[in-house]
């Protein structure tokens, strides 16, 4: 085979290797479409993350603004402490608003909700969300529904 | 006593042969080549037989793969309503697992034997001894073009194994079974990380790389110089490579992702 013909199929063999890498980058692990752009930062603290993890997605009305960034243990109060990156073009979520761990379906992945409040003064990089609500842990729910159950029958 | 001794004798036996392999490659690989442009050319005509030769094999097994990995996993998902999972581990399983050790393992069969083979005949019709004689070290002619292709080539063959396989299981998954594509999409997104998954996977590839094309290219050059010889040599290289890919798999996944 000639030579040049050699480095042509062995050129293509490698810009094919470029463009796959490409594809996995972009398509598969969607570096593109959830760029580093402009953020905020607001933090929460939650009596129980449940099965949070860092990169989750907060949301509000189910359209996505954010990400998880941290979640750290606050050793004085003993509540997980947990930094949101917002996107700086939704700055404008009310001081009073709520947030809430949920879950994507039945099996689906922990995610934080926000419940819009009412005031017209919005959060800030570095405020922090107090009205929160932990994930919902099915062990303590089922201890609570045997609980007040028996307790009814004793009456 | 004799049982002892022979113990003794395949023990050291074995800690020879690591030694030559591990002294063989060293040497290979550190010559500097004479003249820049000779080196290219033969790295090049390497590059064309080790892995653009290797592409239909790899492609056709990712595709067939990929659907395989979306059907199997649509029949298990849709009992528990949740099928646009299949996209997320469509990914995963083929960018943590499937493409690095399958283009591996077909790597071994398909290139590594033809390396080892190529090497034991030129050995058993004494070409690398003329090599020697007209003062061409058969080692940066022979040994190290072949090495450093193995090496450039398997981490490619593995991207495209998985990106061939993604795009067959999103045939399978949204256009023939029918899977929201948005969801099959976001879900994949969601979960696969670039810098652990995809990396991972690369890397996991270039060390599977190594492994095999070593074991190759030593076989070939210390193979038995006859036709029996070459056989055996050629078998050893694909179990041999085979076996290690595995082992070394076992450990790469528990270094990469077993700290939970």
């Amino acid at each position: 085979m000639k030579s040049k013909q050699l480095e042509l199929f062995v050129g293509l063999f490698i810009v094919l290797g470029f463009a796959s890498l490409a594809y996995l980058a972009i398509q598969v692990s969607g570096l593109g479409s959830i760029g580093k752009g402009d953020v905020y930062q607001i933090q929460a603290r939650f009596e129980d993350i449940g099965g949070l993890t860092e990169r989750a997605k907060v949301s509000v009305s189910g359209v996505t603004i954010g990400e998880v960034e941290s979640i750290v243990l606050d050793k004085e109060l003993y509540m997980a402490l947990v930094t949101l990156n917002i996107n700086t073009d939704m700055a404008v979520i009310p001081v009073d608003s709520a947030a809430a761990i949920l879950t994507n379906g039945l099996l689906g992945e922990k995610y934080i909700g926000i419940s819009i409040g009412a005031e017209e003064e919005y959060l800030k990089n570095g405020d922090e969300i107090t009205d929160t609500q932990s994930a919902l842990v099915l062990e303590t729910l089922i201890s609570q529904f045997l609980f007040e159950s028996t307790s009814g029958d004793d009456e | 006593m004799t049982f002892v001794q022979n113990i003794g004798a395949i023990t050291l036996d074995w800690l020879i042969s690591v030694g030559r392999s591990g002294l063989f490659i060293v040497q290979s690989i550190l010559h500097k080549p004479k003249s820049l442009r000779v080196a290219t050319q033969l790295f090049i005509k390497q590059l064309y037989s080790v892995g653009v030769l290797s592409l239909v094999i790899i492609m056709v097994s990712g595709l067939f793969i990929g659907m395989v990995l979306a059907l199997q996993g649509y029949t298990i998902l849709v009992k528990f309503g949740s099928e646009q999972a299949v996209g997320q581990l469509l990914a995963l399983t083929l960018l943590r697992e499937l493409s690095p050790v399958v283009a591996a393992l077909l790597f071994a069969g398909r290139a590594c034997s033809a390396l080892t083979a190529e090497i034991g005949l030129m050995k058993a019709t004494e070409q690398l001894s003329s090599l020697e004689m007209m003062g061409v070290d058969p080692y940066r002619r022979i040994i190290a073009p072949r090495f450093l292709a193995g090496l450039v080539c398997l981490p490619i063959l593995s991207l495209v194994f998985s990106t061939v396989g993604v795009l067959g299981g999103e045939f399978v998954a949204v256009d023939w079974l029918g899977i929201h594509g948005g969801s099959f999409w976001s879900l994949m997104q969601q979960s696969v990380y670039f810098s652990t998954d995809v990396v991972n996977g690369v890397i996991k590839a270039f060390c599977f790389a190594i492994a095999t094309t070593w074991i190759a290219v030593y076989q070939g050059y210390e193979c038995e110089p006859t036709s029996e010889g070459i056989s055996r040599a050629t078998t050893r290289t694909v179990v041999l490579g085979s076996l290690s890919i595995l082992a070394l798999d076992f450990i790469l996944t528990a270094a990469m992702f077993g700290d939970f």
